[in-house]
């Protein structure tokens, strides 16, 4: 990896010209010069470029196409993979978790979304009328984002614990019966939606905090004047001037909450009764449990297709972002 | 600055009642919501085991026991875990910054042929959910192609993939960008090389977007779950949180709680020497990214 280093490839390519110091070139040795030039140029750009070429060869462009390889084989790790043609997906189809797990993956996207994007926009517009105490809000808010999500995660199924826990304990010192929490199928997934939320809403707050803070102020001004009141200010001068933000972290948020693991996997391991299997722990199931990678890759292969599109759209949303 | 209340609403006796009444409500929120759940796990490992299971739960201990946090330390190994996770944090943030930093000045000074395919190539990796990526990504760490080196246990296993990071060549690159190419001319005419120009001129004057790059590459590694629990199958090499998480039903709860404090002690550490860099970050990952 080192051998690139060497001062003659990293020497700028021009010193060696202007160094000459000839007064007239022939044509043919500028031109000859220019193309030693674009050559070295070139090689010392590919050699500061070599390391991220190879990791990005092996960690992200190889394993798309292993990836895809991989979910059209069977893989035991002690025999050449064989191909097994659409045998992998239609094991998955006839896993009864499979439609399960799907199922459980989008109410959870709906519901975070509910939860995951209404309530930090708020926040954010509430936040945003505030004039006192702004750096507590923005600390104390963004906090839990700095927590390990196993940390958040294991805490918050010590505070739903239907016993000792830190939930029922304060309903019941209000008179309220507690909730099972975790431990109903009803509510089980609710309860994860919670604890991602307020984990998460951190960022999305701040950042709609800062989409926020540049609508210029004269938009409401001459709303009020046209006789808007607070709400249709809101309507019609806030969201309209925040939709671009909304639009990216809508996306984003889709993407993420997709790929939900590390809470399911922690408090609940996918129970009650199946009820908070997703999508990405029934494909850690397959690959580490029944050591399936070729199922496991199916299922990744159906899941970049479902988010595809999503991610796709927030790629090229967030560049003309740029753009502009 | 105007908003959405109107200031003459918020000067009438009303608004200024109204104010009030809502920065109360939201203060007291935001402590209950955001601050108390802290203080319920810090004061909860002080608490004795039994003290911890009663029902209801005391909201002030009865007794306090400061040294299960000592406990914690001693029965969690936490030190050795607190080294396994600096080792694989610090190399992870290391490894971007040597790979990435080369990679992104290169596409945007020296501008090579098909530099725009390569970042192009390096960019539609962004659109890969990281999920699909889990499986493959797994199996060829076991087996290196053409090295054949399994990298199982190992924290180059993390290293090299989070190096392998398109959203950290493509804000350095744009950072880059907008340096002016007199300044490398400049440079370049005083005989400097273009990684004695990298060094010398692009990095002093990059230090925000390296601040940038840099919390969000040690946050991301300390926080990660689901990769160093694949790639650390070996107890000894585990990083806190695939340790915690593994111990959490032996333990007792006080302990495991004292445990999840600490872990938990250096992030927030960061955050409050950080907020700058961390809450600019933010903006930049996320409504740019």
């Amino acid at each position: 990896m080192s051998s690139h280093r060497s001062s003659s490839v990293l020497d700028w390519p021009a010193t060696s010209s202007s160094r000459a110091g000839r007064p007239v070139a022939s044509a043919a040795e500028r031109r000859r010069n220019r193309l030693r030039r674009k050559l070295k140029e070139n090689l010392t750009a590919y050699g500061l470029l070599c390391a991220a070429l190879v990791v990005f060869a092996l960690f992200s462009w190889y394993p798309i196409v292993r990836g895809v390889l991989l979910s059209f084989q069977q893989v035991d790790f002690v025999n050449p993979p064989s191909w097994v043609g659409f045998d992998n997906f239609t094991r998955l189809f006839e896993d009864p978790l499979f439609g399960v797990a799907w199922r459980n993956t989008l109410l959870f996207t709906v519901l975070a979304l509910v939860f995951g994007f209404l309530v930090p926009f708020l926040t954010a517009v509430l936040l945003n009328e505030l004039r006192h105490a702004k750096a507590f809000f923005r600390l104390a808010v963004y906090l839990p984002v700095m927590l390990p999500p196993v940390v958040t995660a294991l805490m918050w199924k010590w505070f739903y614990d239907p016993g000792s826990g830190l939930f029922n304990s304060a309903l019941g010192a209000v008179g309220l019966p507690g909730g099972q929490w975790l431990d109903s199928s009803d509510t089980s997934m609710l309860s994860l939606v919670f604890v991602s939320t307020w984990a998460n809403m951190g960022s999305t707050t701040l950042i709609y905090l800062a989409a926020l803070g540049t609508i210029p102020g004269e938009l409401y001004e001459a709303a009020e004047l046209d006789g808007a009141g607070m709400w249709k200010r809101l309507i019609h001068v806030t969201l309209p001037q925040t939709r671009f933000v909304l639009l990216v972290l809508l996306l984003l948020q889709v993407v993420a909450t997709m790929q939900v693991f590390t809470e399911p996997y922690v408090m609940t391991g996918g129970g009650p009764d199946d009820s908070t299997v997703t999508v990405l722990l029934l494909l850690y199931r397959y690959a580490f449990v029944y050591n399936d990678f070729g199922s496991a890759s199916a299922l990744s292969l159906l899941l970049f297709v479902a988010l595809g599109v999503f991610s796709a759209l927030y790629v090229r949303v967030t560049r003309k972002a740029d753009e502009s | 600055m105007r908003t959405l209340v109107s200031p003459s609403t918020l000067r009438s006796p009303g608004g200024k009642i109204g104010y009030a009444v809502i920065f109360g409500c939201t203060l007291l929120l935001f402590v209950i919501a955001f601050l108390f759940p802290l203080y319920w796990a810090m004061t909860g490992a002080m608490k004795s085991p039994q003290e911890l299971a009663q029902t209801p739960a005391t909201f002030i201990p009865n007794e306090w026991h400061p040294e299960t946090f000592a406990d914690a330390w001693d029965q969690l190994s936490l030190g050795k875990y607190f080294l396994n996770t600096i080792i694989v944090a610090g190399g992870a943030w290391l490894a971007q910054l040597a790979i990435d930093v080369p990679a992104a000045f290169a596409l945007s000074k020296l501008r090579p042929k098909f530099g725009n395919v390569v970042l192009g190539l390096m960019l539609a990796t962004l659109m890969l959910p990281a999920a699909a990526l889990l499986v493959p990504t797994y199996v060829t760490i076991t087996d290196l192609p053409l090295l054949n080196v399994n990298l199982i246990n190992s924290p180059a296993a993390v290293w090299l993939p989070a190096a392998a990071n398109a959203f950290n060549i493509y804000l350095l690159k744009r950072f880059f960008d907008q340096i002016p190419d007199e300044l490398i001319e400049a440079a370049r005419l005083d005989g400097a090389g273009p990684v004695r120009t990298l060094w010398r001129i692009i990095l002093p004057i990059s230090r925000p977007i390296l601040a940038v790059v840099s919390i969000l590459a040690v946050v991301a590694a300390w926080k990660d779950f689901i990769w160093p629990l694949l790639v650390f199958p070996d107890t000894e090499k585990q990083t806190l949180s695939v340790m915690l998480q593994r111990v959490a039903i032996d333990m007792p709860l006080n302990v495991l709680v004292a445990g999840m404090v600490l872990a938990s002690l250096p992030m927030v550490a960061l955050f409050l020497a950080f907020q700058r860099h961390i809450l600019a970050g933010l903006t930049a990952g996320s409504v740019k990214g």
